[in-house]
């Protein structure tokens, strides 16, 4: 028993006022489905049922894109700017005093620990809604055209992993530039989504500007392909882009596709190696890997792998899986079973492939979905667990000789969404960053986010880019 | 006349060496140094492990008074709350030092004699350090005659910052002589040192040199301690400890007022250096209002009710 056993520190799940059933968020009020089934989300730390969420059927997507139609050309593309503006900054305002109450929601629905959903995903979905909020009576100085105009209704579908965020990242720039938006969040994950659309009322949103359509895949291929949906903006698998980009080819909406990765995370042998070891776990165990940006390739200077290595182990020995409510959880649960499932698989496969696993001694709650972190040593680029996103907390850990040679494995994937570098040496880094094809590459840091900073991918990490004033332009014709 | 283990004995054979072997330890990223702190402060340490850690605190605490104006009335009354934290309960235990110029040490040993807790005398010209090094040893024989069995030493930070790291080097290496069979502590005045990897070196080079303890800082410097660079002498210990095999101990000193802070420092070593430096032999805390708050925490858990500061003595 280690001598300073930190008593439980749970957050209080009684702050937050889960309905038993939920409605579909159309022209401002909850309505029930007309020709959809129900599905149940589930607390992925428990398996316990939280609520009940319609599922969304074409019948009622047709009537959200309606709305969104209705709205968009009857009041708010019209509307000056700086008047929504105003109805922004109150959703801003109105998500920061409610933080803590979504907080606890998120990490319930999701599995995500307390400690990330209140200080990372809370205080960026407040910030995003902020930072566009201010764009919004700016647009013409963007640097799209003296008087850029919205496009009309987004379609837009997003991920479990960062439930709110992404719906941040996709409805406040929307809005901003003048669109109306229906959002289908994940099936596994939509209860944030029906706070928010909460939120929208409380902040007298004009009705139809936001809907919400729950729902799984059928939901979400309902809305991208609707006719009268002018704009589709798509988080989640390469896969399921791929699918949207051939279903809008030849139609006149518009795309942006934020997809998967396999993120290098390269480790020179001049860097600050505790800082280092910090970003690596940073890098793939923050939000139980479940990050689509993660740093899920270590490449490590041959020179100082053992030294790292065996840091690595004894800080991942501190890691503390366990109840996402508990404010000193450092890891939560897997947001499902299927999702436990292909990490379970990819992970045999790459025992079965020849790489050796290592995971600390941690115990693991009896219900729920848990997988310990677990990083993969002797792996080299051919393996799978080297090539696919595994989308877990895996890290595949490789070694490289020179700065030519881990540039050209950093780069030797079809992903190129994020990579990281850490070394002391600035023109190195410079360097070095010069040569990644990633949409972001972290120096001495990872998964830092900021509104104000573009985010999205090369290759098959998708196209178009999310966040700053590059984030205006998929908004704006 | 070196002091180090066999693994790193050479490396304090030269100047060149011994810059060679500090300039070559990694580098630490002040970003990344002091966001691991401030995450490791978010720790919510509550019921069974706040009495846990606060109890430890006490006992970590090096009760410090450190003015011109000190008498020996209030040394006096320091060592009586040193032996007795809260005379109302007697279950509160002892903390783990008292430390005071060295003219007061007599006063000091007179009223902890057969007690077990240490008494530790600042010297070397205490806090600026800016003397020949001869009245500095002799300062230190003094104390220790006298009865401190604990020194806290300054380095001399001009020669550090100077890089004239043998110089530093020798010096405590020659305190540490003067000091005998008493323990010798290092002040390295993080505040004056400006950068994190000058932490880092200096961390080494007093722990290379024999110290027993590195400490943050006099308390006379602003900034004092802080976790990031507490944080960055822990990972030196544990280095070092892993290199030589010998643990080093860590004193944060100055700035540390509330229990909650305290707690903070003992997450810190828990989770960076490790359990085995949660023992008032491997880390202490220099402070002298921190006591109170420690020990009215100690009454709220304890009682369940916030008593006050009149229901705690002043010194």
């Amino acid at each position: 028993m280690p001598r300073f056993e930190y008593a439980p520190a749970p957050e209080s799940p009684a702050i937050v006022d889960i309905k038993p059933s939920y409605g579909l968020f159309i022209g401002g009020e909850f309505v029930a489905p007309t020709d959809g089934g129900v599905i149940k989300s589930v607390n992925p730390a428990s398996e316990e049922v939280l609520a009940e969420v319609a599922e969304a059927g074409p019948n009622d997507v047709d009537r959200a894109v309606r709305a969104a139609r209705a709205a968009y050309e009857n009041h708010w593309r019209r509307m000056p700017g700086r008047e929504r503006a105003k109805y922004l900054f109150r959703i801003a305002r109105i998500i920061a005093e409610r933080s803590r109450e979504l907080a606890v929601l998120e990490s319930l629905d999701n599995g995500k620990p307390i400690r990330e959903s209140r200080d990372t995903d809370l205080p960026l979905v407040a910030a995003h809604f902020f930072y566009y909020a201010g764009w919004a009576d700016k647009l013409k100085y963007a640097g799209f055209g003296p008087d850029p105009q919205p496009i009309g209704v987004a379609g837009q579908v997003i991920p479990w992993n960062f439930p709110l965020l992404m719906l941040a990242w996709k409805i406040a720039p929307a809005l901003a530039c003048g669109n109306t938006v229906v959002l289908k969040p994940a099936e596994t994950t939509p209860l944030t989504a029906l706070t928010f659309a909460e939120i929208c009322q409380q902040a007298d949103l004009p009705p139809g500007v936001v809907n919400i359509v729950t729902g799984a895949g059928a939901t979400g291929a309902a809305l991208v392909n609707h006719p009268d949906v002018d704009k589709v903006a798509f988080t989640g698998s390469t896969e399921v882009g791929k699918q949207i980009a051939r279903s809008v080819a030849g139609t006149r909406k518009r795309v942006t596709l934020e997809l998967g990765g396999k993120a290098a995370n390269i480790v020179f042998d001049d860097a600050a190696i505790d800082q280092a070891v910090e970003g690596i776990v940073n890098g793939i165990f923050f939000n139980q890997g479940h990050v689509c940006c993660a740093g899920s390739r270590l490449l490590v200077q041959e020179s100082v792998y053992d030294e790292l290595l065996e840091s690595l182990k004894r800080r991942m020995a501190r890691l503390r899986v366990g109840d996402p409510l508990d404010k000193n959880t450092d890891i939560g649960a897997i947001n499902s079973s299927a999702q436990l499932e292909r990490i379970r698989t990819l992970s045999e496969i790459g025992v079965q492939e020849g790489a050796e696993p290592w995971s600390p001694p941690c115990e693991l709650p009896d219900r729920g979905f848990w997988f310990a972190p677990t990083i993969f040593t002797g792996v080299s680029q051919a393996h799978r667990i080297a090539r696919e996103e595994i989308f877990g907390p895996v890290l595949s850990v490789l070694t490289f000789r020179t700065p030519a040679e881990a540039v050209a494995k950093a780069n030797n994937t079809p992903y190129g969404l994020s990579a990281g570098i850490w070394s002391e040496k600035g023109s190195r880094i410079l360097s070095v960053a010069d040569r990644l094809r990633a949409g972001v590459v972290w120096a001495n840091t990872f998964n830092k986010f900021d509104p104000s900073s573009p985010f999205g991918g090369y290759k098959e990490s998708g196209y178009g880019r999310e966040g700053g004033r590059h984030g205006l332009e998929a908004y704006l014709a | 006349m070196t002091a180090t283990a066999p693994p790193l004995a050479e490396v304090a054979r030269s100047e060149a060496a011994l810059r060679a072997f500090l300039h070559g330890l990694p580098g630490v990223d002040q970003v990344g140094a002091e966001q691991r702190a401030a995450a490791l402060a978010t720790r919510s340490i509550k019921t069974t492990a706040k009495a846990w850690a606060i109890d430890l605190a006490i006992r970590m605490v090096d009760l410090t008074t450190l003015e011109g104006a000190d008498t020996p009335g209030k040394v006096r009354a320091l060592c009586a709350k040193a032996r007795r934290p809260d005379p109302l309960d007697p279950d509160c235990p002892s903390v783990a030092a008292v430390c005071v110029y060295p003219s007061l040490i007599g006063t000091a040993a007179t009223e902890l004699a057969g007690t077990g807790i240490h008494i530790a005398s600042v010297a070397t010209a205490f806090p600026s350090g800016q003397a020949p090094l001869p009245v500095k040893l002799a300062e230190v024989r003094q104390a220790v005659t006298d009865g401190a069995d604990e020194v806290d030493m300054v380095i001399n930070r001009g020669a550090f910052l100077a890089g004239r790291y043998q110089q530093v080097y020798e010096e405590i290496v020659e305190v540490k002589q003067a000091c005998g069979d008493a323990h010798l502590k290092v002040i390295l005045e993080t505040g004056e040192l400006a950068t994190y990897d000058n932490v880092r070196r200096a961390s080494w080079l007093a722990m290379l040199a024999g110290g027993d303890f590195i400490k943050t800082s006099t308390g006379k410097v602003q900034p004092a301690a802080t976790l990031p660079v507490t944080l960055v002498m822990l990972e030196a210990v544990r280095d070092f400890h892993q290199a030589t095999g010998r643990r080093v101990g860590v004193k944060p000193a100055g700035g540390i007022r509330t229990a909650k802070d305290a707690i903070r420092y003992l997450v810190l070593v828990n989770e960076t250096a490790g359990e085995d430096w949660l023992d008032p032999d491997r880390f202490r805390i220099g402070a002298s209002t921190l006591l109170n708050d420690l020990l009215m925490q100690r009454q709220k858990l304890a009682t369940g009710h916030y008593s006050g500061p009149d229901y705690v003595t002043l010194d």
